[in-house]
């Protein structure tokens, strides 16, 4: 059997350090075949966060050679094996052990977006009637796994720290979806533009290169929303309109 | 003494998958207060996986299909060992549970005329299943999570529950511990919804995630509950079986909705050359017909690939056992071949199973647009489960519920695919509905510290043991390889009796499990903690297995190949004895009524 070294970073909160590993590899391994082969025959207290193995859950995020991507879709033969390869959590969230990281505030941010608020039904069995075309666009966006891997790129929380003033790509895309949504009627450009912070996203599209669904998230979710929140609060005829109302 | 947290709610729900948050969102509704036990990150429940769709009877794509129909295909399906009770909430309520899913946010695909599209899946007379793409789960978990943390329920995330707290057999609450922080958690409740899924980690080959490892029936079968129906274990018919490190991973159903065929190694449709005798009138004879059927033609039959999970994957462990399998042990899964059919069918293919496009493209090298996929059957659901009254879903313990996969009785000896969903939906909400009445009729009973005492001294043991004792996970393979070949999808009584011997040696082992380490985020000790439920629903999937002496749905005996009908009037049920040992009996099938009978027999 063949082998390769897999470098893993051990500590937890109060720090920590790479160890190496070497362990057997066979075709068509993923590393988090690796890291649970490690774990099950060496490491049996390594910890590492993981579900489905299938790219659907977004549990097994972390930075491979420096690049964020989820462990159950990177194979082996797309990495250089001659080196170390290093395994590592993600860096925007406080650390809890090994591989696995505190991602609270995520679920956090999320409670405080403004939930769906659906327009009344079509019709009174409680359906309403949607084109495929509107419904598109933001399927694209409940392709989301939520594996915070935009978070984690994103240099305004990982290297700015700005948790309490933004919210970051995954949550810009949430409320894309929700502002999207053909039946949605709740407001939430306010919250964009002062609580959530989309002024601090300078588009530097990191985000959705990193993103494993491959959801346009720049493009399609972040402009469209800066668009409409320009629109709304810095268009001079709108901020007279709304001088003369108040 | 243990050191723990202490929680009281009026109902705690013990996982969030999609049944745990229907509950939980319908008892919060209700008034009462909340807590969800989630073993991982919410939002991360295997509910995730699932593909297909939701099952429902809306009509939207044939007007000719109503709640009748879709009963009488779930009992067909399930070889009439199904609680008939079940069957009919199940398909009179299920499409309003999925249009409370719209009224949440959820986005199905859609109709030409805007409702929402249903497609084809086996079993079911018409196209039935509600779905998006082939990514339906995610988007039925993210709509219940993103509504129900509105709620006001209290999540507490990656916990796990290890015994149930019982006064005098009316449940107390629970004990389990925080995977994050390595403490101890005690839940007070005067009503528990267990809604913990399947067991799919007991054996080797399996599309389920390291969660499954039975703990809400090892649980209720310890807290006094009754099992049933736990020798119906489904195959999927269609794993990935290459590369290795990803064998078992499923392969969605919707691939034969839309028209993918199974060939053999000699390029030949097998699926035509065995329908069985209850499904010979519903099933086309021919391609031509079958393929009319795949592209919405009303007056066609469906195609064979469509038949019943089991009997699908049954014919693809015969044509693998006489040699016309693929190159890595399973048969050929070939969607490609509607361009000969199609003009835009890449596109077609992209849009309609994205994430199969996705998985095999990136985890086997394989474009699914230009090339047969290898596939081969995987352990993929439980039939049985927790005994619940129909109505309410209440366990045989008093206050104790559950819902969806850890609960039997909709499926019988079978599931279709589709149901499941479904599932979830309607008896999660009934699973809420009544632990929230159970809870505001009764007074939180006492907490006996002893039980908490016995839990946490058990939870312990490992670390006294140290590195030096037992590897967790070894014991958990030798269990998962004997369990896959003794157990697995062909049985015969000599094999299970050899299987339940090995199950009390690794009994023997668990108890002798050691790790290193310390409590927080430690995985070794969470399998080692994981071990007796994996070892009780062995040994209760064995057991009952051995009892039913015939071949039925899920369960095929090599030494008892036909059905029985004597077989066909009673469940097999599973309780505790005195002392402790494990009691199997058969439980005579209640009568149906009248009514029900007649739809049966009308649908036949």
């Amino acid at each position: 059997m063949a082998e390769a070294t897999f470098r893993i970073w051990r500590g937890d909160a109060k720090g920590g350090s790479f160890q190496d590993y070497t362990t057997g590899i066979s075709e068509g391994m993923v590393v988090l075949d690796a890291v649970h082969k490690i774990q099950a025959e060496q490491a049996g207290d390594l910890a590492v966060r993981w579900n489905c193995k299938a790219g659907k859950c977004g549990s097994c995020s972390a930075e491979i050679n420096g690049m964020p991507k989820l462990m159950c879709m990177t194979r082996l033969n797309s990495l250089d094996l001659t080196q170390p390869v290093t395994v590592e959590p993600m860096h925007t969230f406080p650390s809890i052990k090994d591989l696995v990281t505190d991602v609270s505030w995520n679920f956090e941010v999320k409670k405080k977006i403004r939930r769906f608020k659906p327009r009344k039904p079509d019709f009174p069995d409680g359906s309403w009637r949607m084109n495929q075309k509107d419904v598109d666009r933001v399927q694209e966006f409940r392709k989301c796994i939520e594996c915070f891997l935009c978070q984690d790129v994103c240099h305004v929380l990982r290297e700015h720290h700005k948790h309490d003033e933004f919210i970051g790509p995954r949550y810009f895309v949430y409320n894309a979806a929700l502002e999207m949504h053909p039946l949605d009627t709740e407001d939430r450009l306010a919250d964009l533009k002062n609580s959530n912070g989309i002024g601090y996203c300078n588009i530097t599209t990191c985000c959705r290169q990193v993103c494993p669904e491959e959801i346009t998230i720049t493009e399609n979710a972040i402009i469209p929303l800066k668009e409409r929140v320009v629109d709304e609060f810095y268009d001079p005829l709108k901020r007279l309109i709304h001088i003369l109302l108040k | 003494m243990a050191e723990y947290q202490t929680h009281s709610y009026d109902v705690l729900v013990i996982g969030a998958g999609g049944a745990g948050l229907r509950a939980a969102i319908e008892a919060a509704a209700s008034g009462v207060s909340v807590g969800v036990v989630c073993k991982s990150l919410l939002g991360k429940a295997h509910t995730v996986m699932a593909e297909g769709g939701v099952a429902a009877a809306l009509a939207n794509v044939d007007e000719r299909d109503n709640w009748r129909v879709h009963f009488a295909d779930t009992m067909r399906g399930g070889q009439y060992l199904n609680n008939w009770r079940m069957a009919e909430l199940h398909a009179k309520e299920a499409p309003d549970r999925v249009r409370d899913l719209e009224a949440w946010g959820a986005l199905f695909d859609r109709t030409q005329e805007g409702r929402i599209l249903q497609r084809n899946f086996g079993g079911h007379r018409y196209p039935r299943l509600a779905h998006v793409g082939d990514r339906t789960g995610l988007e039925m978990i993210r709509t219940l999570q993103d509504h129900g943390i509105h709620q006001g329920m209290t999540v507490h995330m990656e916990c796990t529950v290890l015994t149930l707290l019982l006064d005098g057999g009316r449940i107390a609450g629970a004990f389990g511990y925080d995977r994050e922080r390595g403490h101890f958690i005690l839940w007070k409740a005067k009503a528990v919804v267990m809604a913990t899924g399947g067991i799919g980690r007991a054996f080797k080959v399996t599309s389920n995630s390291w969660e499954y490892t039975g703990d809400g029936q090892a649980l209720a079968y310890r807290a006094g509950a009754e099992l049933m129906d736990m020798e119906f274990v489904q195959f999927h018919p269609t794993g990935m079986v290459w590369p290795p490190s990803v064998a078992g991973l499923l392969v969605t159903e919707g691939v034969r909705g839309e028209g993918g065929i199974l060939v053999n190694s000699e390029g030949r449709r097998f699926m035509f050359d065995d329908i069985p005798e209850n499904y010979r009138s519903q099933t086309a004879d021919n391609e031509e017909e079958g393929w009319r059927y795949t592209q919405g033609d009303k007056s066609a039959r469906r195609p064979p690939e469509l038949l019943t999970r089991d009997h699908v994957a049954r014919c693809i462990n015969r044509e693998v056992k006489a040699g016309r399998g693929s190159p890595h042990g399973g048969v050929f899964l070939d969607i490609a071949w509607i361009k000969k059919r199609l003009p835009d069918a890449e596109a077609h293919i992209k849009k309609k199973l994205p994430s199969m496009y996705h998985q095999f493209k990136q985890l086997a090298g394989i474009d699914i647009t230009k090339e047969a996929m290898e596939i081969g059957p995987t352990t993929h659901y439980m039939m049985g489960g927790v005994r619940v009254d129909g109505d309410t879903q209440m366990s045989t313990v008093p206050g104790l519920f559950a819902a969806g996969e850890v609960a039997a009785g909709l499926h019988g000896a079978n599931r279709l695919g589709g149901n499941s969903l479904s599932d979830l939906l309607v008896f999660g909400k009934r699973a809420g509905e009544h632990a929230a009445i159970f809870a505001k009729g009764n007074a939180q009973a006492a907490v006996d510290d002893s039980q908490i005492d016995a839990a946490a001294k058990f939870a312990l043991a490992p670390f006294e043991r140290g590195p030096s004792g037992a590897n967790p996970y070894a014991v958990q393979y030798e269990l998962q390889e004997h369990m896959q070949n003794l157990v697995g999808i062909v049985r015969q009584e000599s094999e299970m009796l050899q299987a339940l011997e090995i199950i009390s040696k690794l009994r023997e082992k668990e108890a002798q499990t050691g790790t290193g380490g310390h409590r927080q985020y430690n995985n070794g000790w969470h399998t080692a903690m994981d071990l007796p439920n994996m070892l009780d629903i062995s040994e209760a999937i064995a057991r009952s297995a051995v009892l039913r002496k015939e071949s039925r749905g899920a369960q095929f005996r090599e030494d008892y190949p036909e059905k029985d009908a004597q077989w066909g009037k009673v469940n097999n049920v599973i309780r505790r004895g005195a002392s402790g040992e494990m009691i199997v009996e058969q439980r005579p099938i209640p009568e149906m009524p009248a009514e029900l009978k007649q739809i049966v027999e009308e649908m036949k």
